[in-house]
């Protein structure tokens, strides 16, 4: 009971603290002081408390974009453990729909974009699809890599499973998913080199573009789902690069704390030394992440 | 051909009865011949004068170091050469657009700044809207088909920038065309300079860009001075010379900055933005405002460069120079930064060369000119400042010459403040001349400037004409997207970072 409560709390409230983590790192590298940590609660919170326009040529698949992408990562985040504490839901198949509660979350904020109309909003939507089409099939191969392992279909059991014991018998395959899910990681949180969450540049945007029109409360759902998104998908990839486990629950909470704050810090990094790819490049980085975990589903399988 | 330009010197001045009036044939037939044989229009614009106007053309030429000028007269209609001399299609546009004179067979006929003619309440593009006043409405280019779509950016932009609209035809993520629709900034400055100049004249010289205080600033002072037969003393030619290299170097910090901040690349983005303001910081030791506002003055300069101040100058530039290569260096180590740069984006040298670009951007496709060298002015007649060029006209290298030019740029200061000769900062003018014509170019950070001052009988301005280098170049952006990724745009855009109101005037 107390483990599923730090999950829910820790779900509720610490997505946005990797956002600040990541713009402090930013920072660090750029010779800035940069935002406070908290700033993207702030954020959050100041955009709660405005009014919201709605475009008269909207219909509710606007008003509901931003509500359906939060209600399905919030679903996906109870479906998720957090370090070693398995999710408070949990049955077998259930890594069929963590995959396509963010499907489902995907296709409202592409129609919410379509339904202003707009041609910034149609050409964000053809970029996420296309995108996230290149990307789905990493995640599959990851998943059937890790059932492979695990014996499971239950994404509790699979990632749990990985331990420093799994990374000594199938270090290769797990070696691969880690880069083949990082570059999916990046690219589902619109970051560097993907997509740049902080330019201004209607054009150059993937997901930016498809909620510009979003204000307010809906905007601030809006941001708070990505931090949550990038939170759930975060624990996914913790599970696989860091499988730190003590046995003990409360030390394993704090471990599963400093690994996320380490995967912000990470992310941080990679954002601050490289520049963003041309749109044209994205598809064959994402096809190599395919490939990547292709290969390791194959090196289990034999 | 040269027989019918009647030559000049950068920033000297005639008397108008030296100028002959030639003939129609003559006179178009003189521009094209003088085109083919590598002059270069730096400006065409008309004068009305009842219901005549006279057309004025100033060409240059690197070759002979001259400027050429030359007049005729038309009424109501005048025969295009943009067909077969594209340079000139922007100021056949702009002179139908002042003067209400239709260029006869013009293949691009649109509005240029939507503004009414000289001395008539009606526009030329009355027929569009009613009154054609309205920046933005026009026909556009359009583009049909399976497939194809128009995506339109501006006039209000998400960042603070200035107004401008843009209209795509894509494929996909394809540009087909890139048209531009300016004319939000119109100010009026031309219209308002009739008559003078005035107390003000001064000060909105300084504003035509803000960005270009010193580079405009210098052009209508060598106007001036070559109308009032004044000679700048020397002190002041120096710190003239050092307060346009600073704000090249301002601007082209910034510029790498922002390059480097359009591809994501967070480092060089965040040092430039602070180095851009080490540079702007450097004018404000000479005069007080980081802008170099109140620099330069007809007759010379409004402040001396002491010897503390060319101490201190020298120290805060070499402390600029490393931090400056420290950032740009890393540019050109990113891999990532190096794959967002090249081969996007290009100007082959002979578009170039059609359209006449002028300044970094013309440079960076491989042709050579810069007025510093081709038409010195000012210090650049004592002190040299190399050119240089580059090859591949993509954005790569625009963001390379950049840098390659802050370095000689750092250099000259350096140079200059060493050996800052004594004397008076202010030579007082005396009257402008009757009755006479005086052109001036300088080369500001975006490229060429051309001022061309005409007086009446009294010695006040009959016609102040101002060609901004983004009037030049703005065409160049739009030829650098055919065919490229419409989200490389803004890269694009800013590699070449021309003047809104500066164009708009």
């Amino acid at each position: 009971m107390t483990n599923i409560l730090i999950h829910l709390l820790l779900a509720i409230f610490m997505p946005p603290l990797l956002l600040g983590v990541i713009g402090k790192t930013k920072a660090a590298f750029a010779g800035r002081i940069g935002a406070p940590f908290l700033q993207p609660y702030y954020d959050i919170f100041r955009l709660l408390r405005k009014g919201t326009v709605f475009s008269t040529t909207t219909t509710w698949i606007f008003r509901a974009g931003p509500i359906v992408s939060l209600a399905t990562t919030a679903v996906a985040a109870l479906l998720i453990p957090f370090g070693a504490h398995p999710a408070p839901i949990s049955f077998q198949g259930d890594m069929i729909l963590y995959a396509y509660l963010f499907a489902l979350g995907r296709f409202f904020t592409m129609a919410a974009a379509l339904d202003t109309g707009s041609s910034f909003e149609g050409m964000g939507s053809a970029r996420e699809a296309t995108y996230s089409c290149l990307a789905e099939p990493t995640l599959f191969f990851a998943l059937i890599t890790l059932s492979r392992l695990s014996g499971s279909y239950s994404l509790s059991a699979m990632l749990i499973k990985v331990s420093s014991s799994i990374w000594l018998e199938a270090g290769a395959a797990l070696i691969l998913l880690v880069g083949g899910m990082f570059i999916v990681l990046l690219v589902e949180n619109c970051r560097i080199p993907f997509d740049d969450p902080n330019t201004h540049l209607e054009l150059t945007m993937i997901h930016e573009v498809m909620v510009l029109d979003h204000s307010g409360p809906a905007f601030g759902l809006i941001q708070y789902g990505a931090s949550l998104k990038l939170f759930v998908l975060g624990a996914f990839f913790v599970h696989l690069a860091l499988p730190y486990a003590t046995g003990t629950p409360s030390v394993d909470w704090l471990l599963f704390i400093i690994s996320m704050l380490e995967l912000a810090v990470i992310i941080g990094t990679v954002e601050s030394v490289m520049a963003r790819l041309r749109l044209v490049r994205i598809p064959q980085l994402l096809v190599a992440a395919t490939i990547l975990a292709a290969f390791s589903t194959l090196l289990v399988i034999r | 051909m040269k027989k019918l330009l009647t030559p000049l010197h950068n920033g000297s001045s005639i008397p108008l009865a030296r100028l002959p009036v030639t003939g129609n044939d003559p006179f178009f037939q003189g521009i094209l011949d003088a085109v083919d044989s590598s002059w270069r229009v730096s400006s065409y614009f008309g004068v009305p004068q009842g219901s005549d106007v006279e057309l004025y053309c100033v060409l240059a030429s690197k070759a002979d170091g001259t400027i050429g000028v030359v007049r005729t007269k038309v009424t109501n209609t005048f025969p295009s050469l943009a067909e077969v001399c594209p340079q000139l299609h922007l100021f056949e546009r702009e002179i139908a657009e002042q003067c209400f004179l239709t260029p006869e067979g013009h293949p691009w006929l649109k509005p240029v700044r939507f503004q009414r003619p000289f001395g008539q309440e009606r526009s030329y593009w009355h027929h569009l809207d009613g009154n054609g006043l309205l920046p933005g409405v026009m026909p556009y280019y359009q583009v049909e088909g399976e497939e194809v779509h128009e995506v339109a950016v501006g006039p209000v932009h998400a960042g603070v920038i200035e107004p401008g609209h843009f209209r795509f035809q894509c494929h996909g993520e394809e540009v087909f065309s890139l048209e531009i629709s300016l004319g939000f900034q119109h100010r009026g400055i031309e219209r308002a300079l009739i008559g003078g100049p005035y107390t003000q004249t001064m000060y909105q010289m300084e504003t035509i860009a803000g960005d270009t205080s010193i580079g405009h600033g210098q052009a209508y002072c060598m106007a001036m001075e070559a109308l009032a037969g004044c000679r700048v003393p020397p002190h002041a030619e120096v710190v003239r010379g050092i307060a346009l290299e600073l704000e090249r170097l301002a601007n082209h910090a910034g510029d790498l900055g922002a390059i480097a901040g359009d591809v994501g690349y967070l480092p060089t983005a965040s040092f430039c933005g602070r180095i851009r303001g080490d540079f702007l910081n450097m004018s404000s030791v000479i005069c007080g405002s980081r802008f170099g506002r109140g620099v330069v003055r007809p007759g010379g300069v409004g402040f001396a460069c002491g010897k503390s101040q060319a101490d201190e100058l020298l120290g805060r530039l070499e402390a600029a120079r490393s931090d400056l290569e420290n950032a740009v260096e890393l540019l050109w180590s990113t891999p990532s930064v190096m794959a967002r740069l090249e081969d996007v984006g290009i100007v082959t040298g002979d578009t170039a060369r059609e359209i006449a670009l002028v300044g970094p951007a013309a440079r960076a496709s491989g042709l050579n000119r810069d007025v510093r060298r081709d038409h010195p002015f000012g210090i650049f007649r004592m002190g040299q400042i190399p050119v240089v060029t580059a090859q591949s006209g993509d954005v790569y290298a625009r963001t390379l010459l950049r840098w390659l030019e802050a370095e000689r740029s750092m250099n000259f200061i350096a140079e200059q403040l060493h050996q800052l000769p004594a004397g008076g900062t202010l030579a007082a003018p005396g009257n402008l001349a009757a009755n006479s014509l005086a052109v001036s170019l300088t080369e500001g950070w975006r490229g060429e400037i051309c001022h061309t001052a005409i007086t009446d009988e009294v010695g006040r301005f009959s016609r102040y004409k101002i060609v901004d280098p983004s009037f030049h170049n703005w065409q160049g952006l739009s030829l650098a997207l055919r065919g490229q990724q419409i989200s490389d745009f803004p890269l694009c855009n800013k590699s070449f970072n021309l003047s809104y109101c500066g164009f708009d005037l």
